[in-house]
């Protein structure tokens, strides 16, 4: 008796919902191998990497705010991936935000105005939207591969900002760092609770989640989108315009990626340094994948992501694990997302012996 | 006349990793299989060989280790795109995420250690010949052969029985299924080619150009090859001309660093990727050119039977 896969006749809605699960269970098992490999007692190691990030209030308020922008970035790139509009450029988007807003922040912060943190935010759309609409123009006019351009971009957005914390920006009082001055108090956000660090930015996305709930469900636009990428041939017979998916596509997640950007200088760091993203850009693909593009498996996807880092960084702290770590593991789950995903269009059959 | 001298041999140096990654890709993808984790191989291939040649063994040592190490890794990607279906561009994002955070892991150790740089291969006679020798004959073993390979593999292309169904099999997969190729190991074998070529191109960045192994080193000459072959149109002579292109881009950008002119130099470091964009909108203006060697079938997955 062996095993032989034959397509369903329509996708399993089950495999779509369990695929993610699956997904975080096989790299559990791949951590645990790694571990076992590095001479580690993996039980320890996982609890330290997804337990005990979580154990302490200061730890579920870190958690909170790395998911914020992960989530908030993947609403923005799944508009884009229901349109077959593949942005690997949210890195880039997300700087040219926190750069936009960073000007703001700078020219007006000592003051004492209520309009610069809203003024800062619409800023960070803007930045997004303008890195974003490179590609989208280029795609919409030249038929340019939008992939290569996001991604060429992102690395034209780290150079800026490092020219200009490294040059015009420069805290002239700040020892030649390669850093702005801090943030006055009317350009940050306020804590929610206290003394932690996760911060009132954390209702932009939540707003923003129920946003894209109901543009996903209720909008014809998104059904348009929808169709024209999953079939483009008959997206362009019934009239609708490839183009528009494109713009739509790219700046909804220019527009978002740039607004995360801004809430991270606004809030948690303070101020522009050379490297203000932890790879939220890239992570926030995989929380686009996991959740399924659908808002609320993106806010589950984010919650996942972010306990990554988190656990990268204790076992960092308490094993001297290498930060790479995360990455590695961000990879492997998409990996085997990727992986579990096809259990959706195939089922196994059995097939009895000749 | 140095300064011209060193231009033109640093450009070829410079474009030699994105000669192999990018040919590498070009047969992957000239069977119908993109592959978007050409920067992850690289970066595995890198972390690999500068392993073994930290731990002082030969170049070529070194650089074999280097190709098994990328072909290892696109096996990944093969399971992935041939086997289970997926989708080709995530596939490949997530070789590249994988493969960036893997290698850093790997390298944890080496703080920008350097090793020997490789001396370069004096050929009698012919290396001696004044200003032509040292343009064409004073350079590390690798240089040649990534011409070498570049001639062989645009010679299997179009000279051989296996390249005209290689490239059947990216043009159609179907059609050449029912004349009997096996489509799947036949792809496979191309993404392994694909993925041993961006594992050299990545070994001979940390065991020959740099020569050392920083996170992340090869700062986006990945996807610079990935640009490459669509700006070739899927046509070897125009990649190797777009590798020598960018290779003299950037060199000439890091000698207006090293003299201090031009502007601040972010914006020197930010060329290389600005002048990928201007190429890609160049080339993608010229529709007709782009789909007369386009691999009809390119990144849909194909399923053999039923």
């Amino acid at each position: 008796m062996r095993l032989q896969f034959e397509p369903r006749p329509t996708p399993s809605l089950a495999a779509q919902v369990l695929a993610p699960i699956a997904a975080f269970a096989l790299t559990v098992v791949f951590g645990s191998i790694f571990f076992l490999v590095l001479d580690l007692d993996p039980f320890e190691t996982l609890h330290v990497f997804l337990v005990r990030p979580l154990s302490s209030a200061n730890g579920v308020s870190e958690w909170l705010l790395k998911a914020s922008p992960l989530i908030l970035i993947g609403l923005g790139l799944a508009i884009g991936f229901r349109a077959n509009v593949w942005n690997i450029g949210a890195e880039g988007m997300f700087i040219c935000g926190a750069i936009a807003a960073g000007w703001f922040a700078l020219a007006f912060g000592d003051g004492d105005h209520a309009w610069l943190l809203p003024l800062m935010a619409l800023a960070g759309i803007a930045g997004g939207m303008a890195w974003a609409s490179v590609p989208a123009f280029l795609k919409v006019r030249f038929g340019t591969n939008e992939i290569l351009v996001t991604l060429m971009l992102n690395y034209v957005a780290v150079l800026l900002l490092g020219y200009l914390v490294r040059g015009p920006w420069r805290d002239p009082f700040g020892f030649n760092f390669p850093q702005t001055a801090l943030f006055g108090p009317s350009a940050l956000f306020d804590p929610l609770v206290g003394v932690y660090r996760v911060n009132t930015s954390i209702f932009i996305t939540l707003v923003a989640v129920g946003i894209a709930w109901l543009f996903v469900q209720h909008t014809f636009t998104s059904y348009r989108m929808t169709v024209g990428g999953a079939a483009p041939a008959a997206a362009r017979f019934a009239g609708f315009r490839d183009s528009h998916s494109v713009w739509l596509g790219l700046l909804a997640g220019g527009g978002c990626a740039g607004l995360a950007g801004m809430m991270e200088v606004a809030g948690p760091l303070g101020q522009l340094t050379g490297h203000i993203s932890p790879g939220y850009g890239f992570a926030a693909i995989i929380v686009a994948f996991i959740g399924r593009l659908h808002p609320f498996g993106i806010v589950l996807g984010g919650l996942l992501l972010s306990l990554l880092y988190m656990g990268g960084e204790s076992a960092q702290i308490m094993l001297r694990l290498p930060a790479a770590l995360t990455r590695t593991f961000q990879g492997a789950l998409l990996f085997f997302l990727l992986a579990a995903d096809f259990l959706i269009y195939y089922r196994p059959r059995r097939v009895g012996r000749r | 006349m140095e300064i011209a001298i060193a231009i033109i041999t640093g450009t070829v140096v410079a474009a030699t990793p994105l000669l192999f990654a990018a040919m590498g890709e070009l047969v992957a993808e000239r069977s119908g299989v993109l592959n978007l984790g050409v920067e992850g191989m690289m970066l595995i291939g890198a972390v690999t060989a500068f392993h073994v040649a930290f731990a002082g063994y030969p170049l070529a040592v070194a650089a074999g280790a280097g190709v098994l190490a990328g072909a290892a890794s696109s096996l990944v990607f093969g399971v992935l795109a041939l086997n289970l279906l997926a989708n080709q561009y995530a596939a490949g994002i997530a070789l590249t995420i994988l493969g960036g955070g893997l290698s850093a892991f790997l390298g944890r150790e080496f703080g920008a250690a350097p090793i020997d740089p490789v001396e370069a291969l004096h050929i009698p006679v012919l290396s001696d010949i004044p200003v032509v020798g040292r343009i064409l004959f004073d350079y590390d073993p690798l240089v040649y052969v990534a011409f070498i390979l570049f001639g062989l593999i645009w010679w299997m292309l179009f000279r051989t029985k296996a390249g005209l169904v290689l490239r059947i099999i990216g043009e159609n997969p179907q059609a050449a299924h029912d004349i009997g190729f096996k489509v799947i190991p036949i792809r496979y074998l191309a993404v392994l080619f694909g993925g041993a070529m961006a594992g050299l191109g990545g070994a001979y960045l940390a065991i020959a150009y740099t020569p050392l192994w920083v996170e992340n080193m090869t700062a986006g000459r990945g996807w610079i090859a990935l640009a490459l072959v669509v700006f070739a149109s899927w046509r070897p002579l125009r990649v190797l001309l777009g590798a020598i292109l960018f290779g003299g881009v950037n060199i000439l950008q890091l000698h207006a660093q090293g003299q201090g002119i031009g502007p601040a130099s972010e914006f020197l470091s930010a060329l290389p990727y600005l002048a990928t964009i201007l190429v890609l909108v160049l080339i993608s203006r010229n529709r007709q050119t782009q789909k007369v060697n386009f691999p009809a079938s390119l990144a849909k997955p194909f399923r053999p039977g039923h």
